[in-house]
């Protein structure tokens, strides 16, 4: 497996108020692989995954201490716009969200905003983008039709088409397939494990089956600290915690 | 074994439940009955003098049978037009800074646009008057009455209403919508604009449609901005206006034009009636799409 560094988390916390929600959380998270964190609810695993393209910037009272670097650059940086930092980790969301409008628009969106290609070039970047996502064949036809009427399935398909059309190299999942049937969910599995090689995925679930199916690191959030992160088949083979072995094996949580 | 009989609690429910259900229907009935009944009343009053040449003549005071109203219905078209192209932008532009701003100067905002709301149309009319029209009227005597001021008056008179729509309707525009444009890396202001506006599109312009309903029929800001007139006039003097005729029909000596008065409320109705059904179906084509 490739080690090559993508992210650095220094000493990361976490509050919402006065309501701590990470406590020192250090990790690296290797490039062109799957990340997966698990742990019960509330645990602060979907907080931390929203520290790393700064989704909780809009929230009132939250604070964050610590570093975060993506590619050694501190991505709390004064010089970096968070614009172009989520445009850099791209994100999925539990439940598809697709924009009200038509297929194509919702994939060419992005790149519309980052003046990425236009024409000809954004037809081609928008079918790539599709492909990509295991979608093209589906609705080839219909790319003027609006996205609301596509299924659950093909509407987080559409939704991870859409984060990769701005060329991320990053791409954070935070449960992308609680929503779906387990049909759905075997295709953005297999898909997962397709864009691994071009991007580096770090995804939050609840599905340990999942979780050690897909990835090649894990780590285990519980009560906001990362208790235990290293190569899956430690994590879920022979656990050096206790806390992660009683998780694992459904003793709690 | 648990019984599957029935008990007293559970005919005592199934009671209850029949009688608010019977009342529930009951209050529904009236409420629809009502307006069943005014429309009714409206139809059977107004159709004598609902026909082509009503709507294509204008007021006849010497043989009031062949008088009309069609100065009057593009006297309101023109001047709705105006308060609707004064009310969307700053309402939906306010409405916009109402959902997304926070702090006090926002709840001092949300707080006048409530007392604006509440001041009674002929207040608003009468302030038109005392800044627009009678300082005008006395730079140039015998003008100063117009068209344009009377939209202006039902302009203002709908702002409050287009911007609690437009704040509601983006309050109901969930957090995911925008979670998901802003991780793609589009600013803030995108967002608004080409995400969360247009998947709140539906609910603002029904909201415009109920306001623009609302003052289609006012008649008393315009008593004293528009005036009146028995003839087609440019919009920059006085004009007339449905609920101006309606009033000057009903109030005349003659019964022809009494009767016509009762058209004259059809017709205001109808137009009521179009432009809301003309918005539904905008709007759900645009969904469509």
């Amino acid at each position: 497996m490739q080690t090559t560094p993508c992210v650095n988390v220094l000493n990361v916390s976490f509050w919402y108020g006065s309501n701590q929600a990470l406590f020192d959380v250090n990790m690296t998270i290797p490039k062109h692989a799957v990340t997966a964190f698990i742990g019960p609810s509330g645990c602060g695993k979907s907080t931390f995954l929203r520290c790393l393209n700064r989704m909780n910037d809009r929230i009132d009272g939250a604070k964050m201490t610590g570093t975060i670097k993506l590619n050694d650059q501190d991505i709390r940086n004064r010089s970096v716009s968070v614009e172009a930092l989520r445009r850099t980790v791209g994100m999925v969301f539990q439940k598809p969200v697709p924009f009200p409008m038509s297929i194509f628009d919702n994939v060419a969106f992005g790149p519309r905003t980052h003046q990425l290609a236009r024409g000809r070039a954004l037809d081609e970047l928008v079918e790539k983008c599709l492909i990509d996502a295991a979608l093209w064949d589906e609705v080839k036809d219909k790319l003027k039709s609006s996205a609301m009427a596509l299924s659950g399935g093909q509407q987080q398909r559409l939704c991870i088409a859409r984060t990769l059309s701005v060329s991320p190299d990053v791409i954070l999942m935070d449960e992308p397939c609680s929503a779906l049937d387990p049909n759905s969910t075997h295709r953005i599995e297999e898909l997962i494990t397709r864009l691994k090689n071009e991007y580096t995925v770090i995804i939050v679930t609840h599905n340990l089956q999942q979780a050690k199916r897909i990835s090649d690191m894990t780590g285990f959030f519980l009560r906001g600290e990362l208790v235990e992160f290293g190569a899956s088949e430690t994590v879920f083979g022979t656990p050096e915690r206790k806390e992660t072995d009683d998780y694992i094996n459904g003793r709690f949580g | 074994m648990t019984s599957l009989a029935s008990t007293p609690v559970l005919v005592q429910r199934r009671v209850l439940n029949a009688l608010f259900q019977a009342l529930c229907g009951i209050c529904a009935i009236i409420a629809i009955a009502v307006l069943g009944y005014v429309l009714w009343f409206l139809f059977r009053q107004g159709i004598t003098y609902f026909k082509p040449s009503f709507f294509t003549r204008l007021p006849d005071n010497v043989n009031p049978v062949l008088g009309g109203i069609k100065h009057s219905i593009l006297g309101s078209v023109n001047i709705l037009g105006i308060a609707l192209s004064i009310s969307i932008p700053i309402g939906i532009l306010s409405g916009v800074y109402q959902a997304e701003a926070n702090g006090k100067l926002c709840q001092f905002v949300r707080f006048l646009t409530d007392v604006l709301n509440g001041i009674p149309s002929i207040v608003i009319g009468l302030f038109i008057y005392a800044i627009w029209i009678l300082p005008y009227a006395q730079k140039h005597p015998g003008q100063g009455y117009s068209g344009i001021a009377g939209g202006a008056a039902l302009g203002i008179m709908m702002i409050p209403l287009v911007m609690r729509t437009t704040d509601e309707m983006l309050h109901l525009v969930p957090q995911s919508l925008w979670d998901a444009s802003l991780a793609l890396g589009t600013p803030r202001w995108r967002t608004m604009l080409f995400v969360v506006l247009p998947s709140a599109r539906n609910g603002i312009v029904t909201g415009v449609m109920l306001a623009l309903a609302r003052v289609a029929g006012e008649t008393a800001p315009l008593l004293f901005t528009v005036l009146g007139n028995e003839f087609l006039g440019p919009i920059t003097g006085p004009v007339d206006a449905l609920p101006l005729r309606l009033y000057k029909y009903a109030t005349s000596s003659d019964p022809v034009q009494n009767a016509m008065a009762w058209s004259t409320a059809l017709t205001l109705i109808l137009i009521i009636l179009i432009l809301s059904i003309l918005a539904r179906f905008l709007t759900r084509a645009g969904k469509r799409s």
